[in-house]
Parts: structure tokens; C-alpha cells; sequence
């Protein structure tokens, strides 16, 4: 396969950027969107010029680092991540177009890598549970309903990619707040804190440059880990019940 | 916004249903405007009941207003660089609500200059509202602004339904279906009952 690629270049935080074509060819159909970003690397490199900077991490979609928008879509056609698209998905001969998360609150570092820390911020204002560590508790300890513990599992599938705030067209962080609380607010372990979490991380959220929700759905059709959209609900619904407490 | 759309919502379907009495002649729906003014008595005085309504609605539609314009502000802050380029994967109501909604604040100032005070109304015939409601119908303005309008109001209560129950925390995975399709249900009726009127007076069979 032969592509032509218009990336986003950036040399650092206060450069303006601006897009570069790139002709790649020799693209297996199997390889992934980074492997092929890695052959445009390699050349680019024998050339002498700067490989175009991307974040990438466990290839294996579960780490969340590897976001950027192909085609105006967050990690491109596919529901997945961008480490897991295959380029078979993509038409021979075709352009494509390659940018960095755009949003306030993901400053680009270079080229497509963006710093997603304020994810972390929110995270770090209560998406955890206050718990003694030490050895594995037993595992029957605490008996979890199995609808709860489904329903959390659903929700701890956030890999904290962005891609929800990327494809917002508000540039906001419901979703993946929304799926932390969900977690952790249905299991037993996470009942103790369960308002001063929903407070602390939506007050964390609403301290970040973030834009505030209208519920326009489209996160969640970019979410590669199937976040459903009703957990926008239940963090409202968490948010009331713990703010009117 | 959710709260103020929903005062507004229901307010829309009372509204509508009244206006249906048209079909029943003009002694029908004049009789009932006149009752209208006349809700609560003795308990409230004439025409009480109207303006608390007004009072209500207005701070309604001055608040939901407000809170729309606050959200857009940090809306279109938090993405200060546009996307080269953008495939919006959201339905045309979801992305029509900003300028829909400026849409129906401009309409509900005519509707009023229009239908309450007469101050722009063909007829002006103070307490006779069907004659008024058929004379700015009768125009192809009074009634192309009306159908315009109404459009925009099922388009904004089709994802503001929905949109609201999210935001009030009422929808989960079971209910999504039965709320979207709710709000289906209710943006279609309300639709066609408010444009059944100037349709009707259109076509000649209301006069
Ligand atoms: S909710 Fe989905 S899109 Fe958002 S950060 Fe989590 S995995 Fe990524
Ligand atoms: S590199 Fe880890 S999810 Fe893509």
C-alpha cells in the first residue's frame, strides 16, 4: 500500500506547527498505525530530518498513550486504539490526515504528543480507594453482587487515552471521569468515599480547562474501551446525591 | 438547563394542546383564553394565574439562556485550535441546539409582539385571538416564521429530552432506549400540533 500522510508538525509547545506530506509506501495491510508511523520514522531518520514525535507505549491497547486523530476521527476508523488499527482499514493511494488531540487542557509537547496530565489531577482527586496495603485481602472478605461487579468492570475499562476529550467537540472530560466514579463508587470498597470522590474529581475535572458537557454522545462512539454514554448519567446522579448530602 | 427546559417543555405541551381548540371554532378557543385569564379566582385575581405563568416562563427562558451562553463560553474555550479536519459523529439536533436555540429566543420576541401584545399582528383584535392567530397565518411571513420555528422546536426537544435526563442523572443503560425514543415521540407531537395550525389556516380550513 502507498499512502500519503499530511501530519501535524510542531517543534515544541510554543511553535505554531503546521501540517507536512509525507509519502509512505510499502505499507503492509498488517501492519498497525504506528508501525507504518515507525517505517515513515526510519526513513525520515536516513534522510537526516526530525521522526515525527508520537506517544506510544504497550501497543497493545491497554495503556492509553497511543491518541491521535486520523481522519478527523480519535484513533481513526476504527473503535480501537490507534496501536490496534490495522492499516487494511485505510485505501491504497489514499491521504491522510494526522493531528494531536486538540484541547486546552492537552497542550501539545511535540508534533502529536500532548501532556494528557490533567487526567492525572482529576484521578488524583479521589478515583482510588483509601485502603491499608500489605498482603492480598481474601478474596471472599467482602462479597461484591455480581451485577455491581460487572457493571464496574464495564466502567474500570478506562485506559485514560483522552480520546473522549478529543472527539468532545466541547473538549470535555465527563466520560472518562464518569467512568472512575462509576467504578469505584459501585463497589463496596469504594462506598466510604463515595461523595467526597464524586466531588473531589468533578471539582478537579471543573479546575482543568476542560468544557463542560451537552451530552452530544460523541465520546463514546470514539471510546476504544465502549464506555457507554449512561455513565455520564450515573456520575450526574452520584454527583447530586453526594453534593446534596 | 435541565431544569429550565423542563419547566419550558411542559409549558410547550399545555400550550399546544390549547392550540388545538382552534379546530373546535372561534367561540371555542376565545371562550378559553378568556378562561385562561380567569384561573384561581377568587382565590387569585383576574388574569393572575397568566402572569405567574409569564413570571415563571420568563425567568425560565432568561435562565436557560444564560446558562447556555455560560457553557458555550467554556465550550468553544476548551478547544481553542480547531481540527484540520472533523467528522462530527452526533445527530443534527445535538449539533443544531447553540443556533436552534438562538433561533427560537428571536422567534418567541415575534411570537409575543405577534399574538399577545398585537403590536406587529395584521389583526389586533384585543381578546379575540382566533381572529389574530388566522390573520398572521394568513401572511406568508406570519406563517413561514411560525413553521420555521416549530421545526427548530422539535429538533431542540428531541435531544433536549434526552439530553436533560442525562444531566439529572435519570438515565442508565436500560432506560436510554425508552427515554430516546420518548423523546422522539415528544418532539414529533409537539411538531405536529403546532404546525397543524398554521397548516390548516394555509390550506383554508381554518378561517
Ligand atoms: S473514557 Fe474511553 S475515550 Fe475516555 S479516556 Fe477512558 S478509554 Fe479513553
Ligand atoms: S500504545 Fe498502549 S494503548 Fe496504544
Amino acid at each position: 500500500m502507498n499512502l500519503t500522510l499530511r501530519i501535524w508538525r510542531q517543534a515544541g509547545p510554543d511553535d505554531p506547527g503546521g501540517f507536512s506530506t509525507y509519502r509512505v509506501g510499502d505499507i503492509s495491510p498488517d501492519m498497525s498505525f504506528l508501525e507504518m508511523l515507525d517505517t515513515l520514522n526510519e526513513t525520515l531518520a536516513l534522510r537526516g530530518e526530525e521522526p515525527v514525535a508520537f506517544d506510544h507505549d504497550c501497543r497493545e491497547g491497554i495503556c492509553g498513550a497511543c491518541g491521535m486523530v486520523i481522519d478527523g476521527q480519535a484513533h481513526g476508523p476504527q473503535p480501537t486504539t490507534t496501536c490496534q488499527l490495522h492499516m487494511r482499514h485505510f485505501e491504497d493511494g489514499a491521504t491522510v490526515d494526522v493531528e494531536p488531540w486538540r484541547a486546552a487542557a492537552f497542550p501539545v509537547v511535540k508534533d502529536l504528543v500532548v501532556d494528557r496530565s490533567a487526567l492525572d489531577r482529576v484521578i488524583g482527586a479521589g478515583g482510588y480507594i483509601t485502603a491499608p496495603t500489605g498482603s492480598a485481602p481474601e478474596a471472599h472478605a467482602t462479597p461484591v453482587p455480581k451485577e455491581a461487579a460487572d457493571a464496574a468492570f464495564e466502567h474500570a475499562a478506562c485506559i485514560g487515552c483522552g480520546a473522549c476529550v478529543a472527539a468532545c467537540p466541547n473538549g470535555s472530560a465527563m466520560l472518562f471521569t464518569a467512568a472512575k466514579v462509576v467504578h469505584l463508587n459501585l463497589l463496596p470498597q469504594g462506598a466510604p468515599e463515595r461523595s467526597s470522590r464524586v466531588r473531589g474529581m468533578v471539582g478537579a475535572m471543573d479546575a482543568e480547562d476542560f468544557g463542560g458537557c451537552t451530552n452530544t454522545g460523541e465520546c463514546a462512539t470514539a471510546c476504544p474501551k465502549g464506555i457507554p454514554l449512561s455513565a455520564i448519567s450515573a456520575l450526574n446522579r452520584e454527583f447530586l446525591r453526594g453534593t446534596l448530602r | 438547563m435541565a431544569a429550565t427546559g423542563a419547566v419550558m417543555l411542559l409549558y410547550l405541551v399545555a400550550h399546544m394542546l390549547g392550540n388545538l381548540k382552534i379546530f373546535f371554532g372561534p367561540d371555542d378557543l376565545n371562550g378559553y383564553a378568556a378562561w385562561l385569564r380567569t384561573v384561581g379566582q377568587p382565590f387569585l385575581g383576574h388574569a393572575w394565574f397568566l402572569w405567574i405563568a409569564r413570571v415563571v416562563l420568563l425567568a425560565s427562558v432568561v435562565g436557560h439562556g444564560v446558562a447556555a451562553y455560560q457553557l458555550s463560553r467554556r465550550d468553544l474555550a476548551a478547544r481553542p485550535q480547531k481540527y484540520a479536519r472533523r467528522r462530527a459523529r452526533s445527530s443534527y439536533a445535538t449539533r443544531t441546539m447553540r443556533w436552534g436555540g438562538v433561533i427560537l429566543a428571536l422567534f418567541i420576541v415575534w411570537h409575543i409582539l405577534d399574538l399577545t401584545t398585537l403590536t406587529v399582528n395584521p389583526r389586533a383584535e384585543e381578546g379575540h385571538p382566533y381572529q389574530n392567530v388566522v390573520a398572521s397565518f394568513s401572511t406568508w411571513y406570519g406563517g413561514g416564521i411560525y413553521i420555521v420555528a416549530m421545526l427548530a422546536v422539535g429538533l431542540h426537544v428531541r435531544h433536549g429530552f434526552w439530553s436533560a435526563a442525562q444531566t439529572l442523572g435519570v438515565n442508565n443503560a436500560r432506560r436510554d432506549r425508552v427515554l430516546k425514543a420518548t423523546a422522539n415521540v415528544l418532539a414529533l407531537v409537539l411538531t405536529a400540533g403546532f404546525l397543524a395550525v398554521p397548516v390548516a389556516v394555509m390550506i383554508g380550513a381554518v378561517k
